[in-house]
């Protein structure tokens, strides 16, 4: 439960997105307070990745406001809206694999030309992420598929994002290796930045966020706390694999 | 410059600074080389300079900005017929009524450094109007639209002589001003203390100055913020998007910039040649750009360089080499150089995806500046 007080961030009221003549997205309401962290769960190709890309602004809406620190974003390119604060890890990583690793941490500042805060937030970086100073100078195609993934994370906290859209950081990882995801996800919070989580990995991601969504065709079914949704018989039948 | 001081033979390892003096001796000396062996390898050389440039141009959309451009030789032909319309008695020709009444009898003859400009801002205008339709298409597409692009082009110079005759349709025009550097005309050749210095070398050296400046240019763009936009843009452009990349701009960006390079290269061509027609702007002619690229390494400068100059000098020589063998096998020539040109261009193509696939000279992953990139750490 958000806790008293806390101001909404980000507020999606009726949000459609369409490719072409299908519409992916159907009318989805959602929110999320300041300091939070949400999931956002449900089957293949129920539109979560979708619901992301559109909050980012790398899709465009078919319908509906997105509203973010009380200002209605829909109509900002994605690179303006990067620049109030909403970052996106895209699903899949998306790191730049021809260059090394610390030339991506720093396109991740690339819309940002204060050299001091951005040596500032390296090293923030470097200490929550060891495993990537380590790896500075290798080109990120060499790296595995973990540490891509930190970099990916790594490389959005230093647009220094107020609401970070992690898509899938679980995706095709050991289960070793999502633990220590889901560890730097929290600690990512804990500096206050805000999180959207959409995962496959529902068991996971409803145990570290405080509320959840439930996505399903385009539409939220479900919402309530993780506790609620982990409890909830119709969600650990569809998402956590268990039949009663 | 560095990059090729390497490939020299065991000077490029032990040796940097002689492989670096080599490389600037063999490429201030090479006319005179080539002038022993005849007027035509010199000509081949200014030739291979001019493709360099294009090379360079090319590798700026494909290489740096991942986009695949088919139709560049469009902008070529841009620069050169704006050199023909500015700089020649077309104008004089065409419009006999309207040249006499502003004083122009014998055509228009604008300076080199007016026209050089005017023929890269068109060029680079042509390349914006390419890149808008284009900015969403990907791969394939992308290439498909662009490669109609250039036929487009090259068809309107095929066909803009009627109702106003501004190309002089498929006969293309001829007698273009020669390259003309403040009165010093660069297509005479000068007697110098009993030596004759050939006008071809003037050309050359000129050429080779527009080289070296074109690749100066670039290698302080590809570090840029800029090139480092492009870079991120080709490796995943969504990603792009999300570390705040206007990908619009940059699309446009490379198209327009890319143009600007075939334009000032189009306007040399022009001036070198005194002549053009829409034949030297066929798909061919794009292929072989973009082969040149692909062949040297793709996203590498030196790559260009190298690639424009085999792929020119080399059809020279088996089409000196071929001719006389062909006719001594068989008493006729049963095959036509174009088509040896075609034939070996294929052949390099497919030697270096089996041997090579980045190329003869593979780009590295130094996108940035070089103090992030330390050795021992960007092998892959």
């Amino acid at each position: 439960m958000p806790s008293e007080g806390a101001s909404t961030l980000l507020a999606l009221d009726g949000v459609k997105v369409a490719y072409g003549a299908i519409e992916a997205v159907k009318g989805v309401d959602l929110e999320l307070f300041g300091g939070e962290m949400v999931c956002l769960i449900g089957a293949n190709g129920a539109g979560k990745t979708t619901t992301l890309n559109a909050i980012a602004g790398t899709l465009p809406l078919a319908g509906g406001t997105i509203r973010y620190r009380g200002e209605d974003v829909a109509r900002l390119p994605a690179h303006k809206r990067l620049r109030t604060g909403i970052a996106l890890v895209p699903e899949g990583r998306g790191i730049f694999t021809r260059l090394t690793v610390e030339e991506n941490l720093r396109m991740g500042a690339y819309i940002r030309n204060d050299a001091d805060g951005i040596a500032a937030d390296m090293a923030r970086v470097f200490d929550m992420l060891p495993r990537i100073r380590e790896r500075l100078r290798q080109v990120a195609g060499t790296l595995s598929g973990g540490e891509q993934q930190m970099l990916a994370i790594g490389r959005a906290l230093l647009s220094r994002p107020r609401l970070l859209l992690l898509d899938e950081p679980s995706m095709g990882l050991a289960p070793l290796v999502v633990e220590k995801i889901f560890e730097v996800v929290q600690s990512v919070r804990e500096e206050g930045v805000s999180i959207l989580l959409v995962e496959q990995n529902a068991n996971l991601a409803l145990e570290f966020a405080q509320r959840g969504y439930v996505m399903e065709s385009g539409r939220i079914t479900l919402s309530g706390s993780g506790r609620e949704l982990l409890d909830d018989p119709a969600v650990r039948a569809a998402y956590l694999g268990e039949s009663d | 410059m560095n990059e090729l001081a390497e490939l020299v033979p065991w000077l490029g390892k032990h040796k940097p600074r002689a492989a670096r003096a080599v490389v600037l001796l063999v490429i201030l000396v090479a006319p005179m080389i080539a002038i022993m062996f005849g007027r035509t390898w010199v000509r081949v050389l200014d030739f291979a300079l001019l493709y360099m440039m294009l090379a360079l141009g090319l590798n700026l959309v494909v290489g740096f900005a991942g986009l695949l451009d088919l139709g560049y030789i469009a902008f070529y032909a841009v620069g050169a017929y704006t050199w023909a319309f500015l700089a020649s008695p077309h104008f004089a020709d065409a419009f006999p009524a309207v040249a006499a009444g502003i004083g122009a009898a014998d055509g228009i003859h604008l300076p080199f450094w007016l026209v050089l400009p005017v023929g890269a801002a068109l060029a680079a205008m042509a390349g914006i109007v390419l890149g808008f339709p284009v900015l969403r298409l990907r791969g394939d597409y992308l290439a498909i639209v662009t490669l109609g692009f250039g036929e487009i082009v090259r068809i309107f110079m095929n066909n803009l002589n009627y109702p106003i005759n501004i190309t002089n349709g498929p006969q293309g025009i001829n007698l273009l001003d020669s390259m003309n550097l403040f009165g010093w005309d660069l297509a005479r050749s000068i007697k110098l203390w009993g030596f004759k210095i050939d006008s071809l070398f003037f050309y050359y050296y000129f050429f080779l100055l527009c080289v070296a400046g074109s690749i100066l240019f670039i290698q302080r763009l590809q570090i840029s913020r800029v090139g480092r936009a492009w870079a991120a843009m080709r490796d995943d452009e969504l990603a792009a998007r999300a570390i705040g990349i206007n990908i619009r701009n940059m699309k446009l960006l490379a198209f327009s910039l890319g143009a600007t390079f075939g334009g000032v290269a189009g306007g040399l061509f022009g001036a070198f040649q005194g002549f053009v027609s829409p034949e030297s702007f066929s798909l061919m002619e794009s292929i072989a750009v973009l082969v040149m690229v692909v062949f040297g390494g793709m996203g590498n400068i030196a790559g260009a360089v190298v690639g424009a100059l085999i792929l020119t000098a080399l059809p020279e020589i088996l089409r000196h080499i071929a001719q006389p063998v062909q006719q001594a096998l068989f008493g006729q020539v049963l095959l036509d150089p174009e088509v040896l040109r075609m034939l070996l261009y294929a052949l390099a193509m497919i030697l270096m995806m089996l041997l090579r696939p980045g190329g003869l000279i593979p780009a590295h992953a130094r996108y940035s500046r070089p103090e992030y990139v330390t050795a021992g750490g960007t092998g892959a």
